[in-house]
């Protein structure tokens, strides 16, 4: 029934004037499952992000989305066709609400009409924690609840492949939990996620699989445990300020 | 995504706006009663605010919201003037009924300008703009048959007696001002206007959400175009005149930007606020020469510097005040007031 890979990155390369940020990188991802991404700073995985989202256009290789070759599709259609995302860098509609902001992911990301719009919203605020906070203007929130907020319109989207960057950075632990806990239930629904996190243990909690980028390159992929494990992961986070507690 | 979780109660109205809405008919009625007692200095006072006002309402469209800088409507009000004058003293079509199409035509010549335009970013875009107008300022002074340079006379309004002429002049001036307020409303409290308001906060995220910012760019070009059009269409039928430096110069853009400005970009009321305010300083300072417009410019910086959002910025910001409120409010026990 859903295809199988649901999305496929095939050989992209991405380089901005002589550095390469993204060298040759191909993966993987099916329904239900969540890849977790890792690597240091500027190893160039929000640009994978971004090819597979359509904001960037990779200098060579290709990206699948149910076995179609989408990567010369514009973002919007990308979007509308299942890949819904998040931003690091939290882009808030500043002048909407938070209800309005999750109300264009569902109504043009999600073809939704105004009711099913509505309901969506009603669901994506509650799943997110967001929904006390319905009537605010996006750009008063705070840090944490814009990237709730990112994590919303991503959801608002109806995606079947979702990615999450970074939205548990700077998160307590009690938080990181339940941002944890709500991963996992959209798995549950089968869309396959795909989320970069430096926080390793939250990402440990729900990965299934977890590939590695160093300076553009996927330098290791596989079981969450043994990649994090692996002497050569260990020596592209020595000496980086990455906290790599293994808790089983 | 399985739809699981019952519906929010969303409200669009408050009291306040319903009492505004009421106020601003109730202010369109005493207006169009004007024709039967008003002398007709203060007529043509009105349909030159109307004007003004209308073609305000289409930059903020463009500018404020669509983050589309032109600084060459001027081509969109030119060819609605020059639009008014060849239909109808050529092809001898009622003046009147000119106006709007005045405005299909500037859209008309709006949809394969934007293909050219539309390739350029951001500055590149605005000075793309007022190179098209330029040229349309050199084609029409190049054309004989309309005048040239000099420019022509409306000469299809001989023989409508003057009392006439400017009743229905003014009517078509109120008119407009409704149609591109109630219009411009209408757009933004829309689905087209929820994908407008994203794009002007972030296009990148807009793109993202599935919003096609491309086609809804377009549209808001070409809607603005057409207002515009209808705009300079009645503004030349009221000036009775037409020249391609008139109808294509520059001088339309410092007005559009102070009165926009000024007012509040981004919002529905800050042109019609900037509109006003620039009229009244024009009444009261006119006689003082120069000095009018380093005035106006004064103003301008003050302004910009402490009120970037503008006069109606500031007092929505303070206030809960919106004449034409286009927010969502969710009404439901667990969402805060
Ligand atoms: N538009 C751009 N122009 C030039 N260089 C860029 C551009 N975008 C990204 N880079 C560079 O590419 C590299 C990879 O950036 P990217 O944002 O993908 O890294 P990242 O792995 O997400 O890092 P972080 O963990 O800090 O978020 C960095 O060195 C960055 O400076
Ligand atoms: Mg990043």
């Amino acid at each position: 029934m859903v295809p199988s890979p649901l999305v496929e990155v095939r050989n992209v390369s991405k380089r901005y004037g002589s550095l390469t940020v993204t060298a040759n990188v191909s993966l993987t991802v099916d329904a239900g499952e969540v890849l977790g991404i890792l690597g240091p700073n500027g190893a160039g995985k929000t640009t994978l992000f971004n090819i597979m989202s359509g904001d960037v256009a990779p200098d060579a290789g290709a990206v699948f989305l149910a076995g179609a070759d989408i990567t010369k599709l514009p973002p919007h259609e990308r979007c509308r066709r299942g890949i819904g995302r998040s931003y690091q860098i939290a882009k808030p509609f500043g002048g909407l609400s938070v209800y309005e902001n999750v109300l264009v992911a569902a109504l043009f990301g999600g073809r939704r009409s105004g009711r099913e719009a509505n309901a969506v919203c009603a669901e994506v605020l509650e799943l997110t924690g967001l929904m006390r906070k319905a009537n605010r203007l996006a750009g008063t929130l705070t840090l944490l609840d814009r990237k709730r907020l990112e994590f919303a319109r991503a959801l608002g989207t109806g995606p079947t492949v979702l990615l999450l960057d970074e939205i548990a950075g700077g998160l307590t632990d009690h938080e990181a939990q339940d941002v944890v806990a709500t991963v996992s239930a959209i798995r549950e629904r089968g869309i396959a996620v795909i989320w970069i996190e430096h926080v390793v243990h939250a990402l440990l909690a729900v990965a299934t699989r977890v590939i590695v980028l160093d300076a553009g390159a996927k330098i290791a992929e596989g079981e969450p445990h043994a990649v994090i494990n692996s002497p050569q992961v260990q020596r592209v986070y020595m000496g980086v300020d990455v906290e790599v507690e293994v808790g089983a | 995504m399985t739809i699981a979780a019952r519906e929010l109660r969303v409200e669009r109205w408050t009291p306040a706006s319903r009492l505004g809405a009421m106020l601003a008919a109730a202010a369109g009625v005493a207006l169009a009663t004007f024709p039967f007692w008003a002398p007709s200095d203060i007529m043509r006072l009105v349909v030159e605010f109307a004007c003004l006002l209308a073609i305000a309402q289409m930059w903020n469209l463009l500018a404020g919201y669509g983050g589309l800088i032109s600084i060459g409507q001027q081509a969109y009000i030119g060819l609605g003037g020059y639009g008014l004058v060849v239909l109808a003293n050529d092809a001898h079509v009622n003046p009147f009924f000119c106006v709007p199409l005045g405005g299909l035509a500037a859209a008309a010549f709006a949809v394969p300008t934007s293909r050219i335009v539309f390739r350029l970013a951001g500055g590149y875009f605005a000075v793309g703009t007022w190179v098209v107008a330029e040229v349309y300022r050199l084609v029409f002074a190049n054309i004989a048959a309309l005048g040239g340079g000099s420019g022509q006379s409306l000469t299809a309004l001989i023989g409508i007696p003057r009392d006439v002429r400017e009743a229905v002049t003014y009517w078509i001036a109120i008119a407009l001002m409704a149609a591109t307020t109630g219009g411009v409303y209408w757009l933004l409290q829309s689905r087209l206007g929820l994908a407008l308001t994203a794009i002007r906060d972030s296009e990148t995220a807009a793109e993202s959400q599935g919003v096609d910012v491309a086609r809804t760019k377009f549209i808001v070009y070409v809607a603005a175009a057409f207002g515009s059009g209808c705009a300079g269409a009645l503004y030349f039928l009221n000036a009775l005149r037409i020249s391609p430096d008139a109808a294509f110069g520059m001088s339309w853009i410092p007005l559009l930007f102070f009165t926009v400005v000024i007012g509040g970009i981004g919002t529905i009321e800050g042109p019609i606020v900037g509109t006003l305010i620039y009229f009244v300083m024009r009444q009261f300072l006119s006689d003082y020469g120069s000095w009018y417009l380093i005035v106006l410019g004064v103003v301008a910086i003050v302004v910009m510097i402490w009120a970037p959002r503008g006069i109606w910025g500031l007092l929505a910001a303070r206030t809960s005040w919106r004449i034409f409120p286009l927010a969502h409010i969710v009404r439901d026990p667990r969402v805060d007031a």
